[in-house]
């Protein structure tokens, strides 16, 4: 494949390197004159001298014959251009984008930049599950079938230890679907109850996080009223 | 008319006092809180007595954007000095706000123009000036040899 990769920071320097290794052909971009001539030294003719935002720099580096644009400058506005431009003008198939800051996700998805990839999301994402006090944890997420299945790891102050199964209020939508102990797992009964410790697997609409974390988590105090 | 301008440098803000002064309503979006000086020049009252808005934040920042007034705005200028920020929030502005005119301005000839085609309103300056500069020389060329001030120049 022929790749073009803009940026040629950590991300698209090792990015680049790896891929040329895979056998791939790559052009890397990057517009600061002092970082190319470091990048050069390694990556040689692989590397172009130039701002991508600039249409004749990507043509320059054969944009049109190109398989797949990579953008992962540190700019996000940058990456939204780049891509945008890769996919509707010189129609490449397949683009990434990095995003920078996630609260910018919004605007690649309203410009139908994707896939979009964030560093600091996917850091995040591996936080709430290496983390158990951080709480519930997506373990899947099936978008089309408005479905996903979550997992929560009972503490010691949740409200549901010590009670049976068959006597929690689940939220319409969710179906409790396995229990995690000691390592092992099993399918809960009714008559099952349970332990500070024990996770949780559930099935739910999109939406029933808050009900579910609300009924497994810990007891909050009245201040938000939820009790009544 | 209710105009939103983000980017508030020295075209910005020329264009922010212009439409006030003509009885729009105007509201101004800029990163940098200095920039508000620049919006009073000339003025002998400030901005804010004068109606006008003024907002501190950066303009792919939603918050910073509704603060401003972009859900009511009727038309919405882009003219931070970044041609990709000014190209990035004036889409925003016509397909999440569905702002019924929107203007950005693009430095780059090449972007501004594949944009313009994609149907953003797109002003780029310095197509403007090159061709102002082509025309003067070829006024000065039709003229016959250039005379001595311009030869001094």
């Amino acid at each position: 494949m022929y790749i073009i990769v803009i940026g040629a920071g950590k991300v698209g320097w090792n990015l680049a390197r790896e891929l040329l290794e895979k056998d791939h052909e790559v052009t890397l971009i990057e517009s600061d004159r002092r970082r190319y001539l470091t990048v050069e030294q390694e990556l040689e003719h692989n590397v172009s001298y130039g701002d991508a935002s600039e249409l004749w720099v990507l043509e320059r580096a054969g944009i049109q014959r190109a398989d797949m644009v990579i953008a992962v400058t540190g700019d996000d506005e940058d990456n939204i251009l780049i891509c945008q431009v890769a996919k509707q003008k010189y129609l490449v198939k397949q683009i990434i984008a990095r995003v920078n800051n996630p609260r910018n996700r919004q605007h690649f998805e309203l410009l139908d930049i994707k896939p979009s990839v964030s560093a600091t999301d996917l850091i995040l994402r591996l936080l709430e599950h290496e983390v158990p006090e951080y709480g519930l944890v997506h373990l899947l997420d099936l978008q089309e079938e408005q479905l996903e299945i979550i997992e929560m790891l009972l503490g010691k102050d949740s409200r549901v230890t010590g009670r049976r199964v068959g006597d929690l209020e689940m939220p319409e939508g969710s179906l409790l679907i396995s229990v995690l102990r000691s390592g092992k797992g099993f399918v809960p009964s009714a008559d099952t109850v349970l332990e500070e410790g024990d996770e949780i697997l559930a099935v739910l609409d999109p939406g029933k996080e808050d009900e579910l974390k609300r009924l497994f988590g810990p007891e909050v105090d009245g201040s938000n009223g939820s009790g009544g | 008319m209710f105009i939103l301008i983000v980017g508030c440098g020295r075209v910005g803000s020329s264009v922010a006092r212009a439409m006030l002064r003509e009885g729009h309503e105007v509201s101004c979006l800029d990163e940098d809180p200095e920039s508000h000086a620049r919006l009073e020049v000339g003025l002998e009252r400030s901005w804010e007595d004068l109606g006008g808005q003024f907002t501190v934040g950066a303009g792919l920042e939603t918050e910073a954007l509704v603060a401003a007034g972009i859900e009511k705005a009727d038309a919405f200028i882009a003219s931070t000095d970044g041609d990709n920020t000014n190209i990035v929030i004036a889409q925003i502005a016509q397909k999440r706000y569905e702002v019924p005119t929107v203007i950005a301005r693009v430095l780059d000839p090449l972007r501004a123009e594949w944009y313009q085609r994609q149907g953003l309103h797109t002003v780029c300056p310095t197509s403007v000036a090159i061709d102002m500069l082509e025309g003067a020389v070829r006024e000065a060329d039709a003229g016959g040899p250039p005379d001595g001030a311009a030869e001094a120049a």
